[in-house]
C-alpha cells in the first residue's frame, strides 16, 4: 500500500455529498428511461406467450391426458384467431407400414398442381407464401439441378425443350436433418415419416442448412392463412398452423396418409406422375413401379437414402 | 467460513462501484458503447415482434450476418490461447503480465458468441430446450449440441482461472497452484476444441460442398490465431497508453511473430481451397466460383473477398518486412489482419455455402439495416463488458484495488 493516493476508493470510506446523489439519480433515470425507450417495440407483440406453452414439453414426453390437453388449447387458439372448428388430432403411425413415393418424370407436365394443392391442404402461410414442393424446369439432357430453374411462366405446359423435375421433402432413411437438430424437435417415425414438432424447434435453421434437397422452410414472420382458406382437417405433426420462428416441410400428408387416404399433391395431379403407397406391401403399385421401373433418387452420393423415387418411362 | 464470503462478496461489491468510476474519457467511452448496445437492444425488440423476416435471411440463404460474426467470434476467443501457450509452457516473461487480458478477452468474445446464437434463434423463449437433463439435448450426435457444450464450458473455465487469480491478488495471497494449473492446460486444448467444433458444425454438412471440407478446420484454427493476437496487440496498447500500466515492447513483438507464422498459414490454405475448387472444375465448385468470381451475374460478395485477400497480403507481406518493428506498421498489420479475417471467415465462409441452393438456385444475401444494428449492438455490448473486466482487473493488478488493511490482519501479507 505505497502510493496511497492511487488507492481506488472503498465505497465505505465515501461521503455522498447532495449534489453526488442528485446526479447519480439523473443518471440512474436517464438509463432507466433509454432502457426502457430501447424496449418499446415489445408493446406490438401479439399472441404473447402463455405458461402452458412456455413450459410445454417434447412430443415424445407427453403423455396421453397432456396431448389431449396440449391439442384444446391449439384447437381454441385456431378457432379464435381463425373462426374455425378445426378436427385437430394426433395421428400415429401404423403398424407394418413404410411410404415411399415415386414420381413419373414422363409424365410430369409442369403445371405445379401439386404445388398449390399442398398450399391449399397443409396451411401454408399464404404471406409471405411458402411451399413445399419445387418444380425445377430443366433442359432436356441434363439432370444439373443448376441449370434448371423454378421460375417459369409459358402460356402452356408443357414446353417442348424442357422436363419438369418436382422436388419436395424426401422422407431419407438417414435424414441429415434429423442428426443435426441440436433439441430432437425433428425426428424419423416408424412409418418413414421425418416429421418436426412445431412446440419444440428452438428455429436455429441448422437442419435447414443440412438438407441437401432445399425441403425445409423457416417460419420468418407469423405465418397468415386468410380465414376462409384454413383446412380444418388437422394433424399434431402436420398441417396445423404453425407459429413463427419454427421449421416446416412436407410431411407426406400424414394426417391424410395415415388414416388411408392419399397425399393431397397426388389428388392434384393431372396427369398421374405421382404415385404413393406401402412399400412393405408386397401387392401395392409403389412395390409394382420399384420392381419394374428403372428409377433412380436425387443426390444419391449424399448417401441420404430418399424414400422418394423418380423415373422415366 | 463467513468471514471468507463477507470478503467475497465485498470484493465482488466493490469490482462492481468500481465499474462505474473513472475518468472522462472512461465514461465517454462507456456512454457511447450503452448507446449503441441500447441500439441494439432496440432493433432486436423490432426482430422479436417481426420475426427473422426483419432481417436479409431467406429458405435460400438460412444463415448470414449472426452466424458469421459467431464464427469469427469464437476464434477470437480461442485465440487467447496464443498468449498462454508462452507463458505458461514456455514460461515467456514478457507476456505474463498481460495473458490475462487475453483471458478476459476470451470471456467478452464467447459471450459475444452466445449473444449472436441466441439472436439468431426463431424461438429464444425455448432456450431451455437446449438445457442438458431439462430440455431434450441431441447430445452427442448433433455438433450443435457439441458446441454448447465446448463453449459454455470454455466460458466457465476462462472465469476461473481470471476471477481466482485476480481475487488472489486483491487478497494479496499467493495463488495455489492446483486450483489453476490444471485449468490453464485444460483451457489450451479447450480453446482448440471450440474452433474445431465450430467448423465441424459446417464441415459436417454432406449437401453443402463448400463448407464440406477437411480443411476447413485447421483454416479457422490459422485465421483465428491471427486475428485473435492482432486484437490483443492494439488493446495492450491502448491499455498501456491509458493506463500507465507496464507492458513492453517485446510482449508486441512476441505477438507480431505469432501473427505472422499464422498468417502465413491462413493464406497457404486458404491457396490450397481454391486450387481445389478452381482446378478440378467440378460442379461443387460453384460456391467458390460465386464468392471469388461471381456467377452468373451474381458477384455482390466479390468485391469483398477480393478486398479481404489483398487485406490479408498486404498484412502477411508487412508482417514478414522488418518494417513491422515499428509499432506504427505492426498496428496497420494488425488491423488489416483483423477486418480481412472478419470478412474472409464471417461472410466470405458462411454465405456462398447457401449459394447455389442445393437445387441450384442463387439466391444473394445482404443483411438489413435492423439486422446490422443487432451485430452492432451485440459488439459494443462485448466492448463494454471487456472494458468493464479491464477496469477492474488493472487497479488489481496495480495493486491499486486489495482488500482494506483493517481486513488483512488475520491473513499474512505477502511482503512485495
Amino acid at each position: 500500500m505505497s502510493d496511497s493516493e492511487k488507492q481506488e476508493p472503498g465505497i465505505l470510506d465515501e461521503k455522498v455529498s447532495r449534489r453526488d446523489f442528485l446526479k447519480r439519480s439523473a443518471v440512474v433515470a436517464s438509463g432507466a428511461a433509454s432502457l426502457i425507450a430501447a424496449m418499446s417495440p415489445l408493446r406490438l407483440m401479439e399472441n404473447g406467450l402463455s405458461a402452458e406453452e412456455f413450459v410445454q414439453n417434447h412430443y415424445k414426453e407427453l403423455s396421453k391426458e397432456e396431448m389431449d390437453k396440449v391439442i384444446a388449447r391449439l384447437s381454441k387458439k385456431i378457432e379464435e384467431r381463425y373462426d374455425v372448428d378445426a378436427n385437430l388430432r394426433d395421428v400415429k403411425p401404423m403398424d407394418g407400414v413404410e411410404y415411399v413415393y415415386a414420381l413419373n418424370l414422363s409424365r410430369c407436365n409442369g403445371s405445379r398442381r401439386c404445388v398449390h394443392a399442398c398450399v391449399n391442404e397443409n396451411n401454408q402461410s399464404r404471406s409471405p407464401e411458402i411451399q413445399y414442393i419445387s418444380v425445377l424446369k430443366m433442359p432436356k439432357g441434363t439432370m444439373d439441378m443448376e441449370q434448371g430453374t423454378r421460375q417459369y411462366e409459358p402460356d402452356e405446359v408443357p414446353e417442348d425443350d424442357s422436363f419438369y423435375l418436382p422436388v419436395q421433402c424426401q422422407q431419407c432413411e438417414n435424414p441429415p436433418c434429423v442428426k443435426v437438430c441440436p433439441v430432437e424437435a425433428t425426428w424419423q417415425e416408424k412409418d418413414g415419416i421425418t416429421v418436426i414438432d412445431y412446440n419444440w424447434c428452438i428455429g436455429c435453421r441448422y437442419c435447414e442448412a443440412a438438407c441437401p434437397y432445399w425441403a425445409r422452410r423457416f417460419n420468418f414472420a407469423e405465418p397468415e392463412i386468410p380465414k376462409d382458406r384454413v383446412n380444418p382437417d388437422m394433424g399434431y405433426l402436420s398441417n396445423r398452423p404453425r407459429p413463427k420462428g419454427v421449421v416446416e416441410k412436407c410431411h407426406f400428408c400424414l394426417h391424410r396418409t395415415r388414416e388411408g387416404r392419399l397425399p393431397a399433391c397426388l389428388e392434384a395431379c393431372p396427369t398421374g406422375a405421382r404415385i404413393f403407397g406401402n412399400i412393405l406391401d408386397p401387392e401395392s403399385e409403389i412395390s409394382f413401379v420399384l420392381k419394374n421401373k428403372r428409377v433412380f433418387v436425387l443426390k444419391e452420393e449424399a448417401g441420404t437414402l430418399p424414400r422418394f423415387f423418380y423415373f422415366f418411362d | 467460513m463467513f468471514k471468507w464470503l463477507r470478503d467475497y462478496l465485498y470484493f465482488l461489491y466493490r469490482c462492481f462501484v468500481i465499474s462505474f468510476q473513472g475518468s472522462g474519457y472512461f465514461y465517454t467511452w462507456m456512454t457511447f458503447l450503452t448507446a449503441l448496445s441500447l441500439i441494439g437492444l432496440n432493433a432486436y425488440c423490432k426482430q422479436l415482434v417481426y420475426g427473422l423476416s426483419v432481417t436479409g435471411m431467406t429458405d435460400h440463404v438460412s444463415w448470414g450476418l449472426y452466424i458469421a460474426n459467431f464464427t469469427y467470434l469464437v476464434g477470437m476467443a480461442a485465440a487467447a490461447v496464443m498468449l498462454v501457450i508462452p507463458v505458461y509452457i514456455y514460461k515467456n516473461k514478457n507476456l505474463g503480465d498481460v495473458v490475462i487480458f487475453g483471458e478476459l478477452f476470451a470471456i467478452a468474445s464467447i459471450i459475444m458468441c452466445l449473444l449472436f446464437v441466441t439472436v439468431d434463434l426463431g424461438r429464444p423463449d425455448r432456450f431451455w430446450h437446449l438445457i442438458p437433463f431439462i430440455g431434450k439435448f441431441h447430445w452427442p450426435v448433433s455438433m450443435l449440441s457439441w458446441d454448447v457444450v465446448v463453449l459454455n464450458v470454455y466460458l466457465l473455465l476462462n472465469m476461473h482461472i481470471c476471477g481466482y487469480l485476480l481475487y488472489m491478488k486483491y487478497l494479496g495471497r499467493k495463488p495455489a497452484k492446483i486450483l489453476y494449473t490444471p485449468f490453464i492446460f485444460l483451457s489450451i486444448a479447450w480453446a482448440v476444441s471450440i474452433h474445431t467444433v465450430t467448423a465441424f458444425l459446417l464441415v459436417g454438412l454432406g449437401g453443402r460442398p463448400f463448407w464440406n471440407s477437411a480443411i476447413l478446420g485447421p483454416r479457422f484454427i490459422a485465421s483465428a490465431f491471427a486475428a485473435g493476437p492482432a486484437f490483443i496487440v492494439l488493446t495492450l496498447q491502448v491499455i498501456r497508453r491509458l493506463t500507465g500500466y507496464k507492458i513492453s515492447d517485446d510482449a508486441l513483438f512476441l505477438l507480431r511473430r505469432i501473427i505472422q507464422v499464422a498468417m502465413v498459414i491462413n493464406i497457404f490454405l486458404l491457396g490450397n481451397e481454391v486450387f481445389k475448387e478452381f482446378y478440378t472444375e467440378s460442379l461443387h465448385g460453384a460456391s467458390a466460383k460465386y464468392l471469388f468470381l461471381g456467377l452468373h451475374g451474381h458477384n455482390n460478395l466479390v468485391p469483398w473477398i477480393w478486398s479481404a485477400l489483398a487485406m490479408n497480403f498486404t498484412a502477411m507481406i508487412l508482417l514478414m518486412h522488418p518494417a513491422s518493428r515499428k509499432i506504427k506498421y505492426l498496428n496497420i498489420a494488425c488491423v488489416l489482419a483483423i477486418v480481412g479475417i472478419w470478412i474472409e471467415k464471417g461472410m466470405g465462409l458462411i454465405i456462398p455455402g447457401f449459394i447455389p441452393s442445393p437445387l441450384g438456385e442463387i439466391v444473394e444475401y445482404s443483411p438489413t439495416l435492423n439486422e446490422i444494428l443487432v451485430c452492432i449492438g451485440i459488439w459494443a455490448t462485448g466492448f463494454l463488458l471487456y472494458t468493464i473486466l479491464l477496469r477492474i482487473s488493472i487497479p488489481i493488478l496495480k495493486g491499486n484495488l486489495q482488500i482494506s488493511l483493517k481486513y488483512t490482519q488475520r491473513i499474512t501479507i505477502k511482503s512485495e
